[in-house]
């Protein structure tokens, strides 16, 4: 266990944690304004301060999370759900039409901005949690094609394969099989990149109010709302910053600890 | 003056102790052979010697080059040593070059590096080292990259940048591993010349006995790190005091005993039969729209395998040996002729799962033919997919047991996972895999090769064994003579892609027909006749 991987798994968690205690209890209701209390610094009632309507940040941050964290897994589940069984079947089928449709396709995804066509996206269906996840979703589907692509193909040519292929196997079955057990770190380390980048791309979504409507709280919404107030209350744009940053940092530092330890290579064995 | 002297040098990786007591020396202008099997330490000692070495690692002892105490030098002192004084030729040829440099770069690097020369000078000094190797000007100006190279080519290249600052001594670790026979026997002709030329010393390290019986002057026999035996060629070839040297050359020289071949009526279905069999590769178009190219890998070759026949197939690499192998398993479908399994044709699809049962496979990998993610019970059974009266449960677990028994494992080995199997056996267990469905025929694809001897000698008694028990017919591919020879009946001979001489293995290896198959036994080091017991 490493030490990042030991860090970014306690911020990761915390935040989950916030998220999830949310359900159950928040130190008041997120959506009730209090406007006499409004625009109130740190302090022992309002730990983290209230906003310009009076209400609670560390309560909208924990609901938050809950937004975030929603968004954030449905699309990296659409981009495995989709780009892992894209990426091995054109690792199957190597150099043949499949494989080429499927890669140009990606390289189609690949190359517009993703945050724009994002933001093209929600403009078109309308915002909306939904439409985001869906628009980050997409951009997720060719990133994980190519990596499960690209270590299918050493995989297709060890000599485990051949024999599988000797035993009469089909390529979807040698796929699931074979492959996707011994691809699967290296998918885990990327949904863990991916969920960090979704959590950000939500951010940045509902900055330009295209994400989660109100009254669900979420952090890029957050700082939109603080953008005006900054040298007023400062603390409602730092706090769901720092959120934002600490959450995308812990994913990130796990990601790579993840990596670390589990490939055997880098720890220099076999076993 | 010695050059190398090396006394008890010990090394530790962390907790683990490597190498224990090692000495050696080696005088200008000699050979000394490094030999053992896998693990005992041999590549080691030569990153010792170089201090190139991983960290945590402890080292004591003594260790000079011409006098000077290389554990005392810094690292910088080490580097300015390091391709100035002693020269190193890597085991592969194909990663020890860097592909997007030109062979003349490389060459000069370790010139510009180490002396003052002028570019223009590297450059003529390179050129000439490139011509001394064998590697001429009008074929290989220095503009050239090694993907435009052979194997042997390469290794040319590598052995030109190990000597270009003329060291005092050049470590070659299993420089000719990589490489056929024919290639083998060149480049340790041009390492001969060059120690020869230069008055080097140089440290040969190699698990090919027959090799160190041809090239070297003094031989260093290591097992887990220590030094067992170490004498002149001569002597230590006489004598072989120590048990271990016996085994190891017992091992290299070892026949198994095959049961006599079975007479088969010639007129009977042979249980495989390939006529006229062609395989083509399409080659990258060279404009768009410009027809494909071909390479033809396999070119109209015909053979047939009896029942309880052994069949060899011998070639160098890229002859078409795999690609043949690899039709017969109806994993690549063919341009041309066909292939008879019982008298019933592989339709292109692929083989029927009744003639797999009939047909298996035995790779070359002991490593990478397995999925590490599995069971051995699990693995062993892959065969059965599709088979139609495939057992299960208890009968499941009784053919695991058998065929695990049947190449010397435990039963109780099925609920182990392959990484806890050591190279040797998990090449038992692939056996086991092939043996599982009863076949009738199976194909061994290289399947000792990368087997050190004493292991390698293991489980061609094991074939042996089960030949006697079970009358297997199997096709033997590999590309090391000596092992065809001692395990085959009758042997084929291929050349880019045609068999070019076929016969009895016995006639064949004592009276060659084809050019091809003469230099072929003629380049293939033997090892001296040791009559055991003779002084």
């Amino acid at each position: 266990m490493t030490r990042s991987l030991f860090l970014g798994g306690v911020l990761s968690a915390l935040v989950l944690l916030a998220a999830l205690l949310s359900f159950i209890w928040t130190p008041y209701d997120h959506t009730a304004l209090n406007i006499p209390a409004k625009l109130q610094a740190p302090n022992a009632e309002h730990w983290l301060g209230t906003d310009h309507f009076g209400r609670d940040i560390l309560s909208m941050i924990m609901v938050g999370a809950r937004t975030s964290i929603a968004v954030a897994l449905v699309a990296v589940g659409i981009g495995m759900g989709l780009g892992v069984p894209l990426g091995l079947a054109a690792a199957a089928k190597r150099g043949s039409w499949l494989d080429e449709g499927i890669m140009r396709a990606n390289d189609l995804v690949f190359a517009f901005p993703s945050l724009v066509i994002a933001i093209l996206i929600t403009a078109i269906l309308g915002a909306g949690a939904i439409n985001a996840i869906i628009a980050i979703g997409i951009f997720n589907i060719p990133v994980f094609a190519r990596v499960t692509r690209g270590a299918a193909l050493s995989l297709w040519q060890r000599e485990f394969i051949l024999a599988a292929r000797v035993a009469g196997k089909g390529s979807a079955r040698i796929s699931a099989e074979h492959i996707l057990p011994n691809v699967a770190n290296l998918l885990i380390v990327q949904g863990t990149i991916q969920f960090s980048l979704g959590i950000l791309a939500e951010a940045g979504l509902s900055y330009v109010g295209l994400g989660a409507q109100p009254p669900v709280p979420s952090w890029g919404r957050m700082l939109a709302d603080a953008q005006t107030m900054v040298s007023l209350a400062p603390h409602m744009a730092l706090v769901p910053g720092c959120a934002i940053i600490l959450t995308v940092l812990g994913l990130n530092l796990m990601g790579d600890g993840l990596r670390d330890w589990l490939d055997p290579k880098l720890q220099g064995g076999r076993a | 003056m010695t050059l190398l002297d090396v006394t008890n040098l010990s090394l530790s990786i962390g907790a683990f102790p490597i190498l224990r007591d090692v000495s050696l020396s080696v005088d200008p202008g000699e050979i000394l052979a490094i030999t053992g099997e896998s693990g005992s330490g041999k590549s080691l000692t030569a990153l010792t010697i170089l201090r190139l070495l991983p960290n945590c690692t402890r080292l004591s002892g003594h260790l000079s080059l011409e006098g000077q105490d290389l554990l005392a030098l810094s690292e910088e002192q080490m580097c300015d040593l390091r391709g100035r004084k002693i020269g190193m030729v890597f085991q592969e040829p194909m990663t020890a070059l860097n592909p997007v440099q030109s062979i003349g770069d490389q060459v000069m690097e370790t010139i510009l590096l180490h002396s003052s020369a002028t570019r223009t000078e590297a450059e003529a000094e390179a050129r000439s080292l490139l011509d001394r190797v064998g590697l001429p000007a009008e074929r290989f100006p220095l503009s050239r990259y090694p993907h435009e190279l052979s194997g042997g080519q390469r290794q040319r290249v590598v052995i030109a940048m190990a000597i270009a600052m003329r060291p005092a001594l050049l470590i070659a670790d299993e420089p000719t591993t990589a490489l056929d026979v024919t290639t083998q026997a060149q480049i340790l002709d041009l390492l001969r010349d060059l120690v020869r030329d230069y008055g080097m010393g140089m440290i040969i390290i190699t698990h090919d006995l027959a090799v160190v019986a041809d090239m070297a002057d003094h031989i260093v026999v290591m097992r887990k790190g220590e030094v067992v035996e170490t004498g002149s060629t001569k002597q230590l070839l006489a004598t072989r005091r120590h048990p271990y040297t016996q085994k190891l050359f017992a091992a290299s020289n070892h026949q198994a005993d095959l049961p006599p071949p079975v007479t088969t009526d010639p007129q009977s279905v042979p249980l495989l039969e390939v006529r006229n069999a062609v395989r083509d590769y399409p080659l990258p178009r060279k404009r768009l729209f410009a027809p494909a190219e071909h390479m033809r890998a396999v070119d109209h070759v015909s053979f047939a395998l009896h029942r309880g026949e052994r069949l060899g197939l011998v070639g160098e690499s890229g002859c078409g040996k795999s690609t043949l192998t690899r039709a017969i398993l109806g994993l690549e479908p063919l341009q041309g002729g066909e292939i008879l399994l019982d008298g019933s044709p592989l339709s292109g699809k692929g083989l029927t799962a009744e003639q797999r049962r009939k047909m298996q496979v035995v790779f070359q990998d002991p490593f990478g033919s397995f999925n590490p993610r599995h069971k051995v019970a699990r693995l062993i059974t892959e065969p059965f997919h599709g088979v139609s009266d495939a057992p299960t449960g208890q009968e499941r677990d009784n053919r695991v047991a058998e065929a695990l028994i049947a190449v010397g494992l435990n039963p109780e080995d099925a609920d182990r996972y392959i990484h806890q199997f050591s190279g040797g056996q998990r090449q038992r267990i692939a056996i086991a895999r092939a043996l599982i469905t009863r076949p009738e025929l199976i194909l061994f694809d290289e399947a000792v090769s990368a087997l050190d001897v004493s292991v390698r000698a293991q489980i061609l008694d094991l074939l042996a064994e089960l030949c006697s028990a079970y009358g297997l017919s199997y096709l033997f591919i590999s590309h090391d003579l000596h092992v065809v020879r001692s395990m085959t009946d009758r042997c084929l001979v291929m050349q880019k892609g045609q068999i070019v001489e076929h016969g009895q293995t016995k006639d064949l290896f004592s009276t060659p027909q084809h050019p091809y198959t003469k230099s072929l036994i003629a380049a293939a080091p033997v090892l001296p006749d040791l009559a055991t017991g003779a002084a």
